[in-house]
This record gives structure tokens, sequence and C-alpha cells, in this order.
């Protein structure tokens, strides 16, 4: 009898174990549009709205724990943004000076400063579901192809640029964030708008990306802004993300001057709390 | 081994699913401490240290599962690692049966690493293109932390909802027994000695 129990407890673990593997396998094996990927697919367009009504009752109570953590972080932040307020005091006095100089001179070249984004079909969504796991930096968010959301479409929140839609469903569309190894973002910096690809620094830290492949000459520093490159003349193929868009602060520069040159920046965007995203229906404003 | 009757069946389905919404829908979006609690390995770690490895590998395959599909993540891989976990759990419990209110803890802090230690092996067997940081190794510790603390009440939680499908613990049976007199060999000593 113990021995028809272990035999068979044994089969089944094999079996399961085999199981698993054979997923696995097939999975990594087939296309985005196999058979498995077409459940997977299938089986979240069903529990789509189960987790969006989860998501909404559970709000309020996530609100509560947010409040807490909220507090307990905004104690130990008083110290910094007191330092913060002394040094930005003493820069509005020169950035009253340099704001004149801008309007004079943005009149001059008629810059465009503002973003411009009201052709680009915003449309607003919310999160409702973010990955649990470091290793896939995602988020869903309630807008899908009925709201004619399509794969590729950028998506930002109130402060920057935070990633791309990579599947979409009838009313839902799983973004892929720019801390997500997989994403890689043609991007420029500082004054001169220096080139560059923006991509994450490591897996599992949403605070630390990296601008590679810039010129060994290029004249970016520490504090300057990054924002997307979107599509210049000469490209052969557009990018996904128009010009302009912000997306983070260089925070340090390794290896500088060289042909290895890394410069890390801090994105503008929060990536664990996301809450309403935007996602650009018209990227190229056609 | 615990006979699988529908009435556990169900049980088992109805935690799962719950569990796995639960955990996608509200414990993935509150971080704390820079990480998030994972509910996963500690309902399967709990369901195999009440019902033994079989029913804590099969809980587990199926909670991988679903969560790979939820999620949108390669199909297998937590499975493949919660099966693990679930079996894990399960065979401690046949092997040694370990006392105390602390098991689940020690239990659940072990399951969570084995959990985020397979998953994350799988991905570099997978071929993820990144190095280690040590955000990473801090958030791994911090869920580590987190897990451990939340490990008592899901142990608890599930007893409870297993509770009336469950054979009777023979370890508390026995106990009652003592307890209640009739059956213990003190009591019947005395017996017969009247």
């Amino acid at each position: 009898m113990y021995d028809k129990t272990v035999r068979r407890r044994r089969a089944v673990l094999g079996l399961l174990v085999a199981c698993s593997l054979i997923l696995l396998t097939a999975y990594f094996g087939e296309s985005g549009s196999g058979a498995l990927h077409g459940v997977q697919r299938g089986t979240s367009e069903v529990l789509n709205p189960i987790q969006e009504g989860a998501s909404r009752a559970l709000k309020p109570i996530r609100d509560l724990f947010g409040w807490f953590g909220d507090t307990i972080a905004a104690k130990g932040q008083v110290e910094d943004l007191r330092k913060e307020r002394d040094r930005l005091r003493s820069e509005v006095l020169t950035n009253e000076i340099r704001k004149a100089d801008y309007d004079r001179l943005s009149n001059m070249v008629q810059l465009d400063g503002a973003l411009g984004l009201e052709d680009k079909g915003l449309k607003t969504g919310r999160v409702i579901f973010q990955s649990g796991t470091v290793w896939y930096a995602t988020v869903r968010v309630d807008k899908g192809s009925d709201d004619g959301v399509k794969v590729g479409h950028p998506v930002i929140n109130e402060e920057a640029l935070i990633g791309r839609v990579t599947a979409v469903f009838g009313g839902a569309a799983q973004v892929t964030l720019i801390t997500d190894t997989t994403i890689k973002v043609p991007a420029r910096a500082g004054r001169r708008g220096e080139f560059g690809i923006v991509e994450p620094s490591s897996a599992g830290n949403p605070n630390d990306l990296i601008m590679r492949f810039t010129n060994p000459g290029a004249r970016i520093a520490v504090g300057d802004r990054v924002v997307t490159r979107g599509t210049e003349p000469e490209d052969r193929d557009e990018s996904l993300y128009p010009v302009g868009l912000p997306i983070g602060q260089v925070t340090r520069i390794e290896n500088e001057g060289t042909d290895t040159q890394e410069i890390h920046l801090r994105p503008f965007a929060d990536m664990r709390s996301l809450d309403f995203v935007q996602i650009l229906t018209n990227p190229r404003g056609e | 081994m615990i006979a699988p009757t529908p009435q556990l069946l169900a049980r088992f389905a109805a935690l799962g699913l719950l569990g796995v919404i639960v955990q996608t829908a509200f414990i993935s979006q509150l971080p704390i401490a820079g990480a998030n609690a994972d509910l996963s390995p500690l309902l399967v770690m709990a369901v195999g240290l009440l019902c033994g490895s079989l029913a804590g590998g099969c809980f587990g395959f199926a909670v991988g599962l679903f969560t790979d599909v939820v999620s949108l993540q390669t199909l297998g891989v937590s499975s493949l690692v919660l099966l693990g976990v679930g079996y894990g759990a399960g065979r401690l419990r046949e092997a040694r049966d370990p006392e105390g209110t602390l098991v689940p803890v020690a239990v659940g802090a072990a399951a969570t690493l084995a959990f985020g230690v397979g998953f994350a092996l799988l991905q570099f067997l997978l071929g993820v293109d990144a190095p280690v940081s040590w955000a990473l190794l801090r958030q791994l510790l911090a869920t580590l932390i987190i897990n451990a603390l939340l490990a008592l009440p899901v142990y608890v939680l599930v007893r409870r909802c297993l509770q009336g499908a469950l054979p009777e613990d023979p370890r508390r049976r026995r106990r009652r027994a003592y307890t209640t007199g009739g059956l213990s060999p003190l009591s019947r000593g005395a017996e017969i000695r009247r």
C-alpha cells in the first residue's frame, strides 16, 4: 500500500514537471500568434472584466494602504525637501532673469515649447493590473482595441513617457514599461540634443535607466533632461515615439568621454504607482 | 494521503482563483518598502502543509499556470517553480510532521525564497539579457520579509477555507481523545484497576 502511494505520488510529480517543461518549451518556441499565446489572450479577455471589477472594488483599501505608506515616506522626505527648498529659492532669482531672456529668444527662433499632444489621439485609461514580478515590468489598462489602441502605441502618464502597448484586447491593453529589459527608446539629452538609446540599467530597478550609444564627445551633464528623439528626416523607419516626450533626468555619467560612456537617468514617472495613463493612439498626428 | 473529494477540489479551485485575482488586482499594486507581497507561494505552501505533497504539487502547478496565463508571462515558468514549492511543503509535512505555531512562518519564508530564486534562475535560463541588480536582491529580501509576516495569517485563512472538506487532522484527533477521556491509556488503566 505504501509503495503504491509513493509510486503514485512520484508519477504525478513527474507528469506535472513534464507538463510544465512541455508548456515552457512550446510557448517559448512559438510566435506571438501561436496557439498557446491565443489561449492566454483568450483567458485574459475573459478575466479582464473580473480583474477590473476587483481592482475598482479594492481601490479604497489600496488607497488607505497607500496613505500610510505615503505618510511614512513623507516624513523621510521632509529633510531632503527643506534642502531642496533652499536651493530652489536661490534658483528662482536666477531663473527670473533667464526667463526674460528666454521669452525674447523663444520669439526669435519660434521655439515650440509645448509638447503639442492634442492631435495625438490621447485615450485616458486606468491601470487595472500591475505585474507582480520584477521580471515583467508591465501594466494593463482598461482601454483596448475598442478604443482604437494598437500594439506599439506610446503611453504616458501625467509626468512622462512610461512605455508602449505590447498586447491589445477588446477592452484592455498590456503596456510594457520603459523599465522592462525588452524596451529601448531613441532619445535626446542636453542642450544640444545629443542622441542615444535609453534602456533599463538592470532587471528590477525601476529608478535607473541608461542612455547608451551616445557620442563620446557629447555635451551632457548631470541634471540634463532626456526626451524622446522622434523621427528625423534621414531615418529609414519612423520612431514609435513622437518627439519631445519627457523620459527622465541625468543622475550620473560613467566612463565619461569614452566609447562605452553610460549616462544614468532617473525616470520622471514613478513606475510603481501608476494609476491613470494616456495612450497616444495617433502618435504621428496624422 | 488525502483523497480528492469534489468538495475539496472545488475549494482548491476557489482558493487558487481568488488568490491570483487578489494578487494581481490588489497586492501587486500595493508596494511596501519598494516591494510587493506575493501570495502564490504562501497559498501553495499552506495547501502543501495541510494536504500533503500530491495535493500541494497539483495546487502549485495549477496556481502557477493560472498566474502565467493571467499575467501574460511565459507559460510553465511559475507552474514549474510552484509545483516544487507545493511538493516540498507537502513532503515536509509527510516526512517530519513539524509542530509549532511558527512553522508556517519559516516554511512560508523558505517557499518565497525558493520561488524567487527558482523564478529568477528560469528567467536566466530562458535568456533574459540583464544583469542582477542590487535593487532586485533588495526586492527579493523585502518580499521575503513581507511574506514571512503574512505567512501565518494566510496559513490560518487557507486552513479555515479547507476545514470542512479536509479529513480530521490525526494529531488533533489524538489530542481530543486524550482530553475528553475514554480513549486515553491512562484513564483506561484507572478503569482496569477499579
